[in-house]
């Protein structure tokens, strides 16, 4: 336990700002899992394998000499067909089924992915620099890279762009229309086989970005994938199916909580703290509603 | 019971009581085969039985595993010492020590992960379906990291358990810990057979489905719920604890609260020999940990992409599992009275 990040104020904003930025990322990979999610209710636990694998192909254009910056759009391109390869094999089998089917299902992919990644890429926790050198803020104290203020506003632009093309596209009415009702859409002439396959796709397509992100602003590791899928899944659930404004904001307060628990427990409980932090909220929930349920009583 | 069955369960006893001196090479893997089915009966409790799907069985495993280490160490030495040594043997156990602290060992690591799974059953059995399942997939891994950060249980280094006394024989480790495990088979057998010929079985067969409706016809689903998970961690923390002295070393995240292998292997154990059936489990441990001993080798590194692989198989085409599997081929055998006309018009609709 270390409480220096109380008595210093400086700490304190640093680490929110850091929060923050991180949070935004969060809510990127988070909206993609609440998209599946509602469209195709199916809870994909290789959610943060796709991360760090979008993460891996930017990190290999570094290596080849070519700026990670472009991996934002090399690496969706590709992810996206990886997603639709993924469902076309595995998930267009679970979707009516079970969940838990489901859940074992992506978790058996997960395995898979973690590691073949480890094959392919080795077990070095490695990173694609990007120099985009610093900021500093409040005379210095503060200091901020500009990688993640680049990755921050990269992931504010594609979020925006996804909403957009969600409410005035075609594929994204589509998309919308089975969300609410996969039956109703059927029989009004929506193809759901192809809509559910596009749906995986972007959501793939979206974590690839957020792994190009992560891979220039932190590190990656062929095991450091279900964080993620647990951080996007809480997320999702503190905020609610379809609220986007809720997911970002719960991103944000998750990243914060994430930088504090870092300072106060240290760097090594960080990731167990997320992990508790899960299970807190999930009981809370199931206080919260088993008293709506009595009173409905 | 009828003489078959007595005739099949004197001849697994007497197999089982053979098998180290038939096949003295294959004590270890023949005691990690009872553990497994130990871990995979018992998950079949509340996955099978009562549809709580949970990953988190693990969190009762490693803590059994840590807990009958640690006492059958705190017992006689500085248990911050010990760890601080590492592999280095300053202290060694005498024979009397030994067992005397694996006894007790034994008894807290089945209790406290009871106690463990009582206390916190109650909110978390509260959740219903995939949120349960996250939820105790969660609690697995935060309690791996966890443990990972404590320093007198080894921290990131690891924990060696005490190494067996030299007692005369050089067979003598492997067949006390092969006969241990056995037993704690056939404890968990015997427990699970009662089980499920009383009510309580088929209170947590109403719970699974269909919770609201067993709630309203005046069961209090919740009592028995955390009964079942308790009954799960109980066993659970019993196999850890076997399993640690078995592998000698205790690492946090790679063999206590290895979500990633031993989680999903019990789960997956259920699944392929059939969920909710007494012999489905068994009968999935041991094809399983047959295919694993057999082809792991010949993967060489590729285990992990295999079992992928095999858990995406058996999950999509393999859901009933092996009793699933027969009892659709052979419905006669399993008690249920087929009209032969009723079953033909069925194939013919499919």
């Amino acid at each position: 336990m270390d409480f220096m990040v109380f008595q210093y104020p400086m700490i304190s904003v640093q680490a929110c700002l850091d929060g923050i930025l991180l949070g935004i990322l969060f809510a990127l990979i988070a909206y993609g899992m609440a998209l599946q999610w509602g469209v195709m209710n199916i809870i994909n636990i290789a959610q943060g394998d796709l991360v760090i694998l979008g993460g891996y192909i930017a990190y290999f254009m570094y290596l080849y000499g070519i700026h990670p910056a472009w991996g934002v759009i090399v690496s969706p391109i590709i992810m996206f067909f990886v997603g639709i390869a993924i469902y076309k094999l595995v998930i267009n089998k679970v979707v009516d089924r079970d969940l838990f089917i489901s859940i074992l299902a992506t978790f058996g992919i997960s395995i898979l992915f973690m590691q073949l990644m480890n094959f392919a890429f080795g077990a070095d926790v490695v990173l694609a620099n990007s120099d985009y050198g610093t900021t500093m803020l409040f005379n210095n104290n503060v200091v901020l890279p500009n990688s993640k203020i680049f990755s921050a506003f990269i992931s504010i632009l594609f979020a925006i762009c996804l909403v957009i093309y969600m409410k005035k596209s075609k594929l994204g009415r589509a998309i919308r229309a089975t969300a609410q009702n996969a039956r109703a859409a059927k029989i009004l002439g929506v193809d759901t086989e192809k809509v559910y396959a596009a749906t995986f796709g972007i959501n793939a397509a979206l974590c690839g970005v957020a792994g190009a992100l992560i891979s220039i602003t932190f590190t990656i590791h062929p095991y450091m994938g279900l964080p993620y899928t647990i951080r996007s899944f809480m997320i999702v659930i503190i905020a609610g199916l379809g609220n986007l404004p809720g997911v970002a904001m719960s991103g944000m307060g998750l990243g914060v909580f994430e930088e504090f628990a870092d300072y106060i427990l240290g760097t090594e409980f960080r990731i167990g703290s997320v992990f508790l932090l899960l299970v807190l909220i999930l009981v809370y929930r199931r206080f919260k509603l088993s008293r709506k349920r009595e009173y409905l009583k | 019971m009828n003489k078959n069955n007595l005739l099949l369960y004197s001849g697994i006893l007497i197999f089982g009581i053979a098998a180290p001196f038939l096949f003295p090479a294959f004590k270890v893997q023949l005691s990690i085969l009872c553990v497994l089915i130990v871990l995979a009966t018992t998950w079949n409790i509340q996955g099978g039985e009562m549809g709580y799907n949970s990953f988190g069985n693990i969190l009762f495993y490693g803590l059994g595993m840590y807990l009958c280490a640690s006492v059958q160490v705190g017992m006689f030495f500085p248990l911050a010492e010990w760890t601080e040594s590492g592999g280095e043997k300053t202290f060694v156990h005498t024979p009397a020590q030994f067992f005397q602290g694996m006894a007790v060992g034994l008894i807290v690591a089945a209790v406290v992960p009871t106690i463990v799974a009582g206390l916190i059953g109650y909110s978390i059995l509260g959740l219903r379906g995939h949120y349960f399942a996250i939820c105790t997939l969660g609690l697995g891994v935060a309690a791996g990291e966890i443990s990972g950060g404590i320093e007198i249980i080894g921290a990131g280094q690891g924990f060696t358990t005490p190494p067996f006394p030299d007692v005369g024989s050089l067979e003598s480790r492997g067949e006390f810990f092969y006969f241990l495990s056995f037993f704690v088979l056939i404890l968990t057998f015997i427990a699970v057979r009662g089980i499920y010929t009383t009510r309580f079985k088929l209170i947590l067969n109403a719970i699974r489905d269909n919770e609201d409706k067993a709630e309203a016809m005046g069961i209090q689903t919740m009592k028995y719920k955390i009964v079942g998970w308790m009954i799960s961690a109980f066993f659970c923390g019993l196999a850890g604890g076997i399993m640690g002295g078995l592998v000698g070393y205790i690492d946090s995240t790679d063999v206590a609260f290895d979500g990633r292998e031993m989680g999903v292997f019990m789960v997956l154990m259920a699944i392929l020999g059939g969920k909710g059936t007494l012999w489905g489990p068994i009968i999935g441990a041991t094809v399983f940990h047959i295919f694993k001993e057999g082809f792991w080798t010949f993967f060489l590194g590729w285990q992990y992409v295999a079992l992928g692989v095999l858990i995406v198989v058996i999950v999509i085409y393999f859901p009933e599992g092996i009793m699933g599997w027969l009892r659709e081929k052979y419905p006669e055998r399993f008690g249920e009275v087929v009209d032969e006309k009723d079953r033909k018009a069925q194939v013919e609709l499919k």
